[in-house]
């Protein structure tokens, strides 16, 4: 199984600027300072191995998407996010004409999470069937606004693809292909939802765009329980916490910080800071990640927590 | 966690120690509570000293950001002093330090705040 990220930025897509380029090229120019190299591969060598992640490649700017890939032709998908755009080709690429089952998950319905739906190739496929699953009413009206003029040129009944919604119920654990998905209501303007999801003996929660007021124990025991033993934990860590408990109190967000405890609360394996603040650059993230590692460090009482941040592109082999 | 406390001129020292965390942030914040009232009646700056206070989780941090909040609507002045080495990294990591200004020592933090606002000399 692996979990397959297409699009990790928080609110908006980015793309690296032109400044950021020229930023990388003169750290990794000075990195390279005084050494030589025989050939392309040597060269190749040292970029792979001696330079920092956030000089030799990049966090991406797609907006959230990302896959559980357990093979076959059935596909499991969290939010249509622009990483869908990818993800779509990826699909076509690898279906090589069979029919796909595609099944989505959806956090909720914020602009961010809907808008690579009009570039997901697969829905303009005949034989494909594609369902959306989610616990808010009004996420088909959304699909449809969006694709509706005079926003978007196809309108969402042009798609060749069957299309349809499923409506899960928050709490319930429902079986769908081969995994059993169980949503849970998060802080979020309009409602969001996580969603534990188990597979064979793996288990990942997604929860993206999900606020936590730190002020009731009984709901974090319960937010806790339901990341409890996960292998891996998505999770919207968009701010730091004083800003995401103080200036942007509300805005539906969380933390670095409150990632690593409620992880550390709840025993589990690997968290993930996902849905990244669309003004912070490569260079900021990957501070951001060494802080986190060490506040994990700092608090750790039991076992170790592997901290990640997320990019377009990772896959975590479970 | 019960905080200590004692006047320094215009200034309120409160001291806190272990740990603040989950289980006692809300004890904590009762306890705060009639301090700040005291502060904001008396006009007294507040330095809380930190020197004692091991570990502080999220939910500790949060009173801290409610006690600036509660300090500030009434035109105020709450800082922190004594960090501990852990607590100065957990400051410096969750943007706490942005926050709250953050003195090396209480006797500094109670001299800042025992100039007029405003007053840099």
């Amino acid at each position: 199984m692996i979990v397959r990220f297409w699009g990790t930025r928080g609110s908006l897509p980015i793309a690296l600027t032109s400044a950021d380029i020229r930023d990388k090229l003169v750290r990794a120019l000075l990195q390279a300072s005084g050494r030589h190299f025989a050939d392309a591969q040597a060269a190749a060598t040292f970029v792979r191995e001696e330079l920092p992640f956030a000089v030799k490649e990049t966090y991406g700017g797609h907006s959230s998407c990302v896959e559980l890939d357990l093979s076959g032709d059935q596909y499991y998908v969290c939010d249509m996010g622009s990483g869908a755009r990818p993800l779509g080709a990826h699909i076509l690429a690898r279906q090589q004409g069979r029919p796909a089952t595609i099944n989505v998950f959806m956090s909720h319905v914020h602009w961010d999470h809907i808008m690579g739906f009009p570039f997901f190739g697969p829905a303009y496929v005949p034989g494909t069937t594609i369902r959306i699953h989610g616990c808010h009413e009004v996420m088909e009206q959304a699909y449809h606004l969006q694709q509706s003029p005079p926003c978007f040129p196809v309108t969402f009944s042009q798609m060749a693809a069957k299309i349809e919604f499923v409506q899960l119920t928050p709490g319930s654990r429902h079986l769908i292909g081969d995994i059993a998905v169980t949503p849970r209501l998060q802080l979020h303007s309009g409602d969001s939802y996580g969603y534990r999801i188990e597979c064979a003996d793996k288990i990942i929660v997604y929860s993206t765009d999900s606020e936590h007021k730190l002020d009731d124990n009984e709901e974090v025991k319960q937010i806790a329980n339901f990341f409890r033993d996960a292998d891996v934990v998505v999770f919207d860590a968009m701010y730091a916490l004083a800003d995401a408990i103080s200036v942007k109190a509300d805005w539906g967000h969380s933390s670095n910080v409150v990632g690593v405890e409620l992880c550390q609360m709840a025993e589990a394996k690997h968290l993930v800071m996902f849905h990244h603040e669309p003004i912070h650059n490569d260079a900021t993230l990957e501070r951001l990640l060494a802080e986190t590692r060490r506040f994990e460090e700092l608090t750790r009482e039991g076992a170790f927590l592997k901290v990640s941040s997320a990019y377009d592109g990772m896959e975590i082999r479970l | 966690m019960y905080p200590t406390a004692k006047i320094d001129g215009k200034v309120l020292i409160l001291g806190l120690n272990g740990r603040l965390d989950q289980d006692n942030a809300d004890a904590f914040r009762a306890a705060l509570a009639p301090h700040l009232d005291k502060a904001a009646k008396d006009q007294l700056g507040i330095v809380l000293d930190l020197s004692q206070l091991e570990y502080v989780s999220s939910a500790g941090l949060r009173c801290f950001m409610l006690a600036v909040k509660q300090t500030k609507a009434h035109n105020g002045r709450i800082v922190v002093a004594a960090l501990q080495a852990m607590v100065a990294e957990i400051f410096q990591i969750s943007r706490f330090n942005m926050l709250l200004q953050v003195f090396a020592s209480v006797g500094e933090a109670t001299a800042a705040l025992s100039l007029p606002p405003g007053d840099k000399t």
